[in-house]
């Protein structure tokens, strides 16, 4: 009884989140004996490319190459996933969060009867019954959901697991999957992406600018911070609301919920909406003048100190460093 | 075209999250309920397209009878009647249920709520009713225009966006900028009062993955503070100490 995990890809290379999914799903087999890992990848990649996901944990992908499924269209998608599931018999599926992966786990949930659980923090616990720990409240609770149906879908959080990198190549088999009109009833008519940088929302570490900047033209220093860490770029609600950075950057309660090794906030006061969406980062430094802003309770480190001096410093400190 | 808005009624995004009942129940002591923030955003672009191309436009809610002041604040804003399926929203598959049976029943063109409601964070409810109704469904859309039967919209991905096409009927989960939140004015407040809440029961009692017990995450210790002529001590302490670089 194998464990499918569904994989995205993007400009040719499978999500890293993806395979912490894989990694998430070799971990429940070894704990479960529930089988081997099968993942299901859709659309135009390389099958080397895919025959790698077996060093996360994964013994077989199935890949249905149809280049209509590259672009993610929800529908297709969903029934591309499903008849995966029906052709290795599996009873679980594992995916990471995402916006595509939440967006074809609900249909997917209907279509093969499956109770679905998100935002997957740890293993579930199958000592009785089936009871997986998800965060909720946007991070501020935990929740432990019991599982009641045979099908279970698990979509997992960033960092639910230690990404596994010693498995063997896995095998790569065709899959054909019969798709309607209907599936492709929605278009993609375009995208826009920002390209060859780190993604916001999968990033290990990210450095954002709050109102604390004064003006867009002062991101240059977020950026040359960012680029020194491999580092993705993030904004507070009222910097992406007056348009100085893009809407996608935007990270908090209402925007982009990240869960990076390290945040680094500069020139954020710490509104509880803001923290909403770092409150699962591994480490949180807080850089601001004012000694009173309330983001310095939630942070792991702290600079009290005028952005424009500090981050200029810090950044030539960690480029002597790193 | 007929609208159906979903709504959560949720505690405010200031509250402060505590649990009673050896932690199997929220305890919402001191706690101010709204109507779900992506919610309001989904409702407020329905009140624009409904003023825009006519048409009637309802909210519904799965929820106890406390949700009846957030159907009213709704209604306030401007849907023309407001339907509350009786009973607590079990797991996001019951809510889906719900909305599937009531939907089919009112023959909507166009059915919008929030990406996820803020308290569970799911995000599922919009894919599975789409799966039910055999609609297709998007999210998280943060731009949605009608022209005839033909739907336009941006779907926010990692990164960036994606631009579609579909046609009517369909499902969107809101978020913003999609429309600017509305504030109910004195009108919409005084005519809130008249305007049809339906009661209605649920149709199925089945549930999938329920939440059962709560847990808090561990207190977070004191700030390490780093004087800021000696910025090259936090990235000893960054590299050495919490070994994330």
């Amino acid at each position: 009884m194998s464990i499918l995990v569904y994989i995205e890809h993007a400009e040719g290379k499978v999500k890293k989140t993806s395979l912490e999914a894989v990694s998430f799903a070799n971990a429940l087999s070894a704990k479960t004996g529930q089988g081997d890992v099968v993942a299901v990848a859709l659309g135009t990649i390389a099958d080397s490319e895919l025959a790698a996901v077996g060093k996360a944990g994964a013994s077989k992908v199935l890949h249905a190459s149809d280049d209509r499924l590259t672009a993610g269209v929800i529908q297709a998608h969903a029934s591309a996933v499903a008849q995966a599931f029906e052709k290795v018999g599996a009873k679980t599926v594992v995916l990471a969060k995402s916006s595509l992966g939440d967006a074809v786990a609900a249909r997917l949930a209907i279509k093969i009867n499956a109770g679905l659980v998100s935002n997957v923090v740890e293993l579930p616990d199958t000592s009785s019954g089936y009871k997986v720990k998800r965060s909720i409240f946007t991070g501020k609770a935990f929740a432990e959901t019991e599982v009641t149906t045979e099908n279970k879908i698990l979509a997992i959080k960033k960092n639910a697991v230690d990404l596994k990198t010693d498995g063997a190549d896995a095998t790569v088999e065709q899959l054909t999957v019969s798709l309607s009109d209907a599936d492709f009833a929605s278009k993609i008519t375009a995208t826009e992406r920002a390209t060859g940088e780190v993604l916001l929302p999968e990033a290990d570490i990210v450095v954002s600018g709050g109102r604390g900047l004064k003006g867009p033209e002062n991101w240059g220093m977020i950026e040359d911070l960012a680029k020194t860490l491999g580092a993705a770029t993030g904004c507070s609600k009222p910097v992406s609301d007056i348009g100085w950075r893009p809407h996608h950057e935007h990270v908090g309660q209402t925007g982009v919920k990240v869960a990076p090794s390290l945040y680094i906030a500069i020139g954020i006061s710490g509104a509880i909406q803001h923290l909403a969406g770092v409150n699962s980062s591994k480490c949180i430094v807080v850089i601001n003048k004012d000694p009173e802003a309330p983001f310095f309770k939630a942070a792991d480190y702290g600079i009290v100190g005028d952005a424009f001096e500090v981050v200029p410093k810090l950044n030539e400190a960690l480029k002597a460093e790193l | 075209m007929n609208i159906l808005v979903c709504i959560t009624h949720v505690p405010d995004t200031t509250s402060k999250i505590q649990f009673t009942d050896n932690n199997t129940k929220f305890d919402s002591t001191g706690v101010q309920f709204i109507i779900g923030p992506y919610d309001d955003y989904a409702l407020a672009r329905a009140v624009e397209l409904r003023d825009q191309t006519g048409g009637k436009l309802t909210v519904l809610n799965v929820g106890l009878a406390e949700s009846d002041p957030t159907l009213r604040k709704a209604l306030a804003i401007g849907a023309d009647q407001a339907i509350r399926v009786n009973s607590e929203p079990k797991d996001s598959f019951f809510v889906a249920k719900q909305i599937a049976h009531y939907a089919k029943e009112g023959g909507y063109d166009l059915i919008l709520m929030g990406r996820e409601s803020i308290d569970f964070n799911g995000g599922m409810v919009h894919g599975m009713v789409g799966e039910l109704l055999g609609m297709p469904s998007f999210s998280p859309v943060m731009k949605l225009d009608v022209e005839g039967t033909t739907v336009k919209m941006a779907r926010e991905i990692e990164g960036g966006k994606e631009m579609l096409e579909a046609s009517l009927p369909l499902i969107a989960g809101c978020q913003e900028p999609i429309a600017e939140w509305k504030i109910p004015n004195m009108r919409g407040i005084m005519s809130a009062r008249t305007k049809p809440l339906n009661v209605v029961e649920p149709v199925s009692d089945e549930t999938q993955a329920v939440a059962s017990q709560y847990q808090l995450p561990p207190a977070k210790g004191a700030v390490k503070l780093v004087d800021k002529d000696h910025v090259e001590e936090l990235v000893k302490l960054l590299k050495n100490e919490a070994k994330v670089l």
